[in-house]
């Protein structure tokens, strides 16, 4: 089976990003997607804390701390980027302005709930930043994770056991195993990686996913 | 003549008193008005509640008033982080409050207090944790949670520039926060690298109008 590592999963999320579009891409995993988007495919990426038109990181010795992104790294601003202030900047997503965000997850449910901001651990200090607006508030929610956990259970699930980031607000996962779809009609297996069959991936996963 | 402008951070702060709720800018520490925060610090004052989009970081700004053990409660979305040390340890031992606001509902109750509205019906949260034991109401098939304004006596802010009738433009992402908090506090205090002359903003791209602000302090450039 040919697993994709974490840049063939970018490259994967990369492909259905469309020219003109607007795109929250979420700390951590979902990041590294922009290393993926073709120069000659003008793609807006927003950072909720306030610009639109990112550009990659500076060099080394170039950081402007004032130029961050929701990661708290130094970025660049494109030529014809904008700043704009936090109520704005969620009126992004909150009004359905966004076309796309990629978040990572803990656990997506096949209706395309969404649980990723807090492990529901006794004693773990919550955060949720973000989270919760960008995932209901995007046109399309992508999900982008491995679909099994270290210890082999499937993250896709047909309910959420942890603490829920939004309702029903996730179309598409893009693992390392396959890309499925979510949502009112349950999920369905959009592609699966080679030398992985259909049978497999019910097995893996514990659901009853058709093509 | 009216001049908003203070001669110095301590004095621009030293009526916060005891108790008070302060909105402090900021998204991590760009925009952080770390001089006013020191100033705060230096006068002693306590059992604040603080609005901010973090619990602080490293040591300076939120996560310095943090240590001094000034914050009895945080309003905040994203507490946890790598150098949230001081907030980590004062959560653990019970010695601050913390409200856990999603990112933009935390931006739409201080941008609704400063727009003078009762309430908001928001769609984000709803159904999570984070929205437990809240009125909800289903408005044109979707779903939404009703959120208050979160009012504040005094709100600290970073801009660039201002001038002495407390206009203000802002530099890159250190925006953030700085012009809904402006609106939302009784008292607004700016710090700013420059105090420049009336008429040398261009009024077409000032960002806060001088309505929403009370003080402004220059720091100047190598400090702020």
């Amino acid at each position: 089976m040919n697993r994709l590592n974490r840049d063939q999963m970018a490259e994967r999320v990369a492909r259905d990003i469309p020219e003109g579009a607007y795109v929250n891409l979420g700390i951590g995993l979902p990041t590294k997607v922009a290393n993926y988007l073709p120069q000659e495919r003008d793609i807006f990426l927003q950072s909720e804390n306030g610009l639109l038109g990112m550009g990659p990181a500076p060099a080394a010795g170039e950081e402007d701390w004032e130029l961050i992104n929701a990661g708290k790294q130094a970025v660049t601003l494109l030529s014809g980027g904008a700043f704009f202030h936090h109520a704005d900047s969620f009126a992004m997503m909150r009004g359905g302005h966004l076309d796309i965000c990629v978040l990572g997850a803990f656990q997506v449910s096949v209706h395309g709930d969404l649980a990723n901001w807090h492990t529901g651990e006794s004693g773990a200090i919550p955060a949720v930043g973000g989270a919760m607006d960008l995932a209901i508030g995007a046109r399309q929610t992508f999900v982008m994770m491995d679909l099994l956990t270290k210890s082999g259970e499937s993250k896709l699930v047909e309910a959420c056991t942890y603490p829920l980031t939004g309702l029903a607000c996730v179309s598409r996962v893009y693992s390392d195993l396959g890309v499925f779809s979510v949502g009112a009609e349950g999920a369905r297996v959009i592609e699966l990686v080679d030398g992985l069959s259909l049978e497999d991936i019910r097995k893996l996963t514990g659901l009853p996913l058709e093509g | 003549m009216i001049d908003k402008s203070f001669d110095s951070a301590g004095a621009a702060v030293a009526d916060i008193h005891d108790g008070a709720s302060v909105m402090i800018g900021g998204f991590g520490t760009a925009g952080m008005p770390d001089q006013l925060i020191d100033a705060l610090i230096a006068r002693g004052v306590g059992d604040l509640t603080i609005i901010n989009n973090n619990a602080g970081n490293g040591e300076q700004g939120v996560a310095a008033l943090i240590r001094e053990g000034r914050v009895k409660k945080i309003i905040c979305s994203f507490p946890r982080q790598s150098d949230s040390h001081h907030f980590d340890a004062a959560y653990r031992a019970g010695s601050i409050e913390l409200e856990l606001v999603p990112q933009g509902n935390l931006a739409a109750r201080i941008q609704a207090a400063g727009a003078g509205l009762g309430a908001i019906f928001t769609p984000t949260g709803y159904g999570t944790l984070l929205a437990e034991g809240k009125e909800t109401r289903e408005i044109g098939g979707r779903n939404y949670v009703l959120e208050y304004p979160i009012h504040a006596d005094f709100a600290l802010i970073k801009a660039q520039q201002g001038d002495r009738w407390g206009n203000l433009i802002y530099r890159k992402t250190a925006r953030n926060f700085g012009p809904i908090m402006a609106m939302a506090a009784r008292t607004t205090i700016a710090q700013v690298s420059d105090i420049v002359p009336l008429g040398a903003l261009d009024p077409e791209v000032i960002v806060t109008p001088g309505i929403f602000v009370q003080r402004v302090v220059e720091i100047g450039r190598e400090s702020a």
